[in-house]
């Protein structure tokens, strides 16, 4: 079960560099051919990539059993990003992640927690916020 | 001086189509190739998440599901090629998706668009993505400047 004293956590800090090749790896996963986004020194950052960087670490879920979730239960429920500044390949971005809100619905059967991440880059400007609504279920 | 309007089937200028958006505007939709275990095992490397609900059957049955199914972020990441086939990327200052249903092996998605509001300039789009029989698995909204912002 999850617990609201989690609320305003800091569950992750980490920085990630935008590489080329893994960008170029994303476009293909995606089905993405424009060249746009795979040729060239300095290709730009699709809009959700940002998102993968975010779990560029060791164990991305290794927060979750601490508040109380577990990943076989776990759905993504919903997903935003406010962009303040575009990014390139060889970025160096800084992610840090805070619990923002945990609720429960139908008695307990389900329960959602907001995960916000704050996207600086190697000068300390604000690029990006993410937030992530995820959804633990217990039926 | 402003380019002259193609209609909104033309994917090949999204800058174009941009400039001429209007509320009621509809994005060119983009479909995807039938869902296969290999876009799932690409998608996972490619992107970090290695959830074995998405590429490991055995692990996706002892969670209580059939089968593995589609990262919700990989339907975000369609409806974003749907988004930058249509705008620069520069241009989109929020996207937003709520992920509805579960995306199944061997499922068509069609990703669509439509500008629902204009405001300071800025286009909101509303997007959708369904399967080959209309239902519904994301839905979002995102907010594009226009080209003098």
């Amino acid at each position: 079960m999850i617990d609201r004293k989690h609320i305003g956590r800091i569950v992750s800090r980490h920085q990630a560099e935008v590489e080329r090749g893994r960008l170029r790896f994303f476009a293909k996963a995606i089905g993405e051919t424009d060249p746009r986004w795979t040729e060239g020194e300095r290709l730009p950052v699709p809009p959700t990539f940002l998102f993968c960087l975010d779990m560029d670490r060791p164990d991305p879920y290794d927060w979750y059993s601490g508040v109380g979730l577990s990943l076989p239960r776990v759905l993504h429920g919903e997903q935003s990003f406010v962009y303040r500044k575009p990014c390139h390949s060889g970025d160096i971005l800084h992610f840090t992640s805070r619990i923002d809100d945990m609720y429960e619905k139908k008695g307990g059967a389900l329960e959602f927690l907001v995960r916000a991440t704050r996207v600086t880059d190697s000068e300390g400007t604000h690029v990006a916020d993410l937030r992530a609504l995820i959804i633990q279920r217990h039926a | 001086m402003w380019p002259i309007c193609a209609p909104s089937s033309s994917s090949a200028m999204p800058e174009r189509s941009l400039a001429c958006a209007d509320v009621g505007t509809r994005l060119p939709p983009l479909t995807l190739p039938a869902l296969s275990r290999t876009t799932l095992a690409l998608y996972a490397g490619a992107s970090g998440d290695h959830n074995p609900n998405h590429i490991d059957i055995d692990a996706a049955r002892a969670a209580g599901n059939d089968d593995v199914f589609a990262h919700g972020m990989l339907v975000m990441a369609w409806l974003g090629r749907l988004l930058t086939g249509w705008a620069p990327r520069e241009s989109i200052r929020s996207f937003d998706t709520r992920f509805i249903s579960m995306t199944r092996i061997g499922e068509r998605i069609t990703c669509s668009g439509e500008v629902v509001e204009k405001r300071d300039g800025a286009f909101v789009v509303q997007l959708q993505a369904c399967n080959e029989h209309g239902e519904v698995k994301a839905t979002g909204r995102a907010v594009i400047a226009g080209r003098d912002q």
